[in-house]
């Protein structure tokens, strides 16, 4: 049998999405332009001509009807699995999602199973302005009832949205927008926009999952632990890869998964390293980073040699012009400076 | 109602005299302070869950909303279940985890009641698309109030139902107030009926507090809805006796106005209907209300001697395995 690679995450998530449906027929599919359009990123595209229009459902602009479609079809026998155009349209659903969604299986004692995955693209892709650029995932890791899934490469981004969709709870699932064409080394056709490291690895179609929960090492080190989230582990494996030369060893840590958390990944590479840089792209106020700087002064505080230092997009909405929004992105200059300050 | 069916009609009355039973017992167990939280008690608005669920089959779904005690009894909860839960039991519908705001049995469709305005719709329009993609001859329900025909969900849901014709009845109770303003400020048309319209539906009005006439227009529409032919939207013109919420007094509202509406009560103006249209003897409904009475007081019985959860139940139901 030949077997396929898929080598961008939008590839990747593609065939998560079409291996599932040919698993199981009360997978179905719902969003904005996700027919034959194929989605405002291409993720769905073909899958309405391979499935029908009985399961993948293009929808009117009304997110919180489709939350809801969700929700009420979730808990009535099947799996639907949504996107929302951008993580920024989410705060259209807010109450579906949170008031609804989240506590279905706790208000109604268990009875009920919430089966559903949301898609949303998010974070800095170019100019999008300050309604489609933002990082919101921290705000749905606040909630209990809730998982928060955020890949960095194809490989686990199938298996984690396989996962997902296999989950009995409302998964949220956000894909950072520069990483859809994102290809592994060496594969030709790299986007300009799109970020290239050695831990881009391509899906196969092996019937694999990745359990959510289960944090990826994705380089060894023993001077300084980073723990970086999707587009961010690319940007920290580069400055990891310049700093070995130097002879700095960095360890890399991506969670892969918010809610649940990989606590013991985390702790065990702190008490290693003993200095701590975490890297996301969200805003930096009561975010996922300050919740991982909570746990390891908690849990980890005898082991650290330094303060936790954070890197997030600044204190700001995000900023049109291009010079503007470079500069308050977690840039290489503020991710290298935090190492130094570091390991000082 | 063509042929008159008097077993029906005895039927109708009873889920209503039962809701209105249940809701003052709760209403005095409360002014005695032997039950916590709050309770948003449907007194006078019983009508539209007695004939709206009379034609409904068990495995039907309905939605309610944080008013919703009399839905879930007109659905055929187990009045013990739903007693405990209110309790906060572990005998409850819910394992005393949702409360009177959210009831939820599955067994008998009740796919749960939400306290958020509105919110309820869009969750009936994903019941509609399961049915519709199941291929069964379910229906789903969807009860809530005037109020919610403000929000944005309510305009969403309809318009997903409408265009995707899924076998969904948005039942709008509309008791004239939401919480303590008037429809006439908040609402500048006469009917929510009206808003049915502008998404490819019938405008449909209905006296709620006469329940064989709410009977009877679910009955007319049930089979179209059920063949899939698209939802429809039944206003339905009630008022609630009591206040929004537990002892809220209401005071927004003059006295004539509630005297005016309760000469209009729903399960005593039938009762006379029974009565003197139907020649059902005084002694007999005096039966039939007196096994109710007697079913209502042994589950507040059995809710009250039910045991409780234990703390760290808590945390057991945030998420599914």
């Amino acid at each position: 049998m030949q077997t396929n690679t898929y080598n961008t995450m939008a590839e990747a998530l593609r065939q998560a999405l079409r291996e599932e449906m040919k698993r199981d027929e009360r997978v179905i599919l719902l969003g904005e332009d996700i027919g034959k359009f194929g989605g405002a990123y291409s993720i769905t595209k073909g899958l309405l001509d391979e499935f029908g229009e009985n399961r993948v459902l293009d929808t009117p602009i009304s997110e919180i009807a489709i939350i809801g479609a969700a929700l009420g079809s979730a808990i009535s026998g099947l799996r639907p699995v949504v996107e929302i155009q951008y993580c920024d349209f989410l705060t259209c659903c807010m109450d579906q999602i949170v008031n609804q969604a989240a506590k279905t299986h706790l208000m109604f004692g268990g009875q009920m199973n919430v089966p559903m995955v949301i898609r949303a693209p998010l974070g800095v892709s170019g100019s999008r302005a300050a309604q489609h650029s933002q990082s919101l995932e921290s705000w749905f890791a606040h909630i209990p009832g809730l998982k928060v899934v955020v890949p960095s490469n194809p490989y686990d981004a199938k298996g984690l949205l396989k996962s997902a969709i296999r989950d009995n709870n409302p998964v949220m699932f956000f894909e950072h927008k520069l990483l859809y064409g994102s290809k592994a080394p060496g594969d030709v056709g790299i986007q300009k926009k799109s970020e290239q490291s050695s831990v881009m690895e391509s899906a196969t179609d092996e019937d694999y999952t990745i359990s959510l929960g289960k944090a990826s090492i994705k380089k060894e080190g023993s001077d300084l632990t980073i723990i970086a989230t999707m587009i961010m582990v690319h940007r920290c494996m580069d400055i990891a890869n310049e700093f070995e030369k130097k002879g700095i060893n960095i360890e890399i840590i991506d969670p892969r998964t918010i809610v649940p958390l990989d606590k013991n990944a985390i702790l065990n590479s702190v008490k290693k390293t003993g200095r701590v840089l975490i890297v996301t792209e969200e805003y930096p106020r009561c975010n996922f980073a300050s919740e991982l700087v909570a746990i390891i002064v908690d849990e980890a505080f005898d082991y650290l040699d330094a303060p936790v230092k954070r890197i997030n997009i600044m204190d700001t909405p995000i900023p049109f012009a291009p010079v503007c929004e470079k500069f308050v992105l977690p840039n290489k200059k503020r991710i290298v400076n935090a190492i130094e300050q570091l390991l000082q | 109602m063509e042929t008159v069916n008097i077993e029906l009609l005895k039927q109708l009355y009873a889920v209503m005299f039962k809701i209105r039973k249940f809701e003052e017992e709760l209403y005095s167990l409360f002014l005695t302070g032997q039950m916590f939280g709050t309770i948003h008690q449907c007194d006078g608005q019983e009508a539209i869950a007695s004939g709206v669920c009379a034609n409904l089959k068990k495995e039907d779904y309905i939605i309610s909303t944080h008013r919703g005690h009399g839905h879930c009894i007109a659905k055929g909860i187990s009045l013990n279940k739903l007693a405990a839960e209110l309790f906060g039991k572990s005998t409850g519908c819910c394992k005393g985890m949702g409360g009177s705001m959210h009831i939820a049995d599955i067994s008998v469709g009740i796919m749960g009641t939400t306290a958020i305005v509105g919110a309820g719709l869009p969750i009936t329009v994903g019941l509609g698309l399961s049915i519709k993609t199941r291929k069964t001859s379910q229906v789903a329900v969807c009860f809530f109030g005037e109020g919610a025909s403000n929000e944005g969900a309510f305009h969403e849901s309809l318009n997903m139902a409408s265009i995707w014709k899924l076998p969904v009845i948005f039942i709008c109770e509309n008791n004239l107030y939401g919480f303590s303003t008037p429809v006439s400020k908040v609402m500048n048309i006469k009917d929510v009926a009206q808003r049915a319209k502008s998404y490819g539906m019938d405008e449909i009005v209905v006296d709620g507090n006469d329940v064989v006439a709410v009977y009877d227009t679910v009955k007319k529409y049930i089979d179209f809805v059920r063949s899939g032919k698209g939802p429809v939207l039944i206003e339905c013109k009630t008022y609630r006796h009591k206040g929004h919420s537990r002892f809220e007094p209401a005071n927004y509202r003059t006295i004539e106005e509630v005297e005016e509406w309760k000469k209009k009560d729903p399960v005593k103006c039938f009762k006379n209907i029974l009565k003197e249209n139907y020649h059902q003897k005084e002694e007999d409904i005096k039966v039939l209300e007196e096994n109710i009475n007697a079913e209502i007081k042994s589950a507040i019985e059995y809710a009250k001697n039910s045991p409780g959860p234990v703390a760290e139940e808590s945390l057991k139901y945030a998420y599914a395995n």
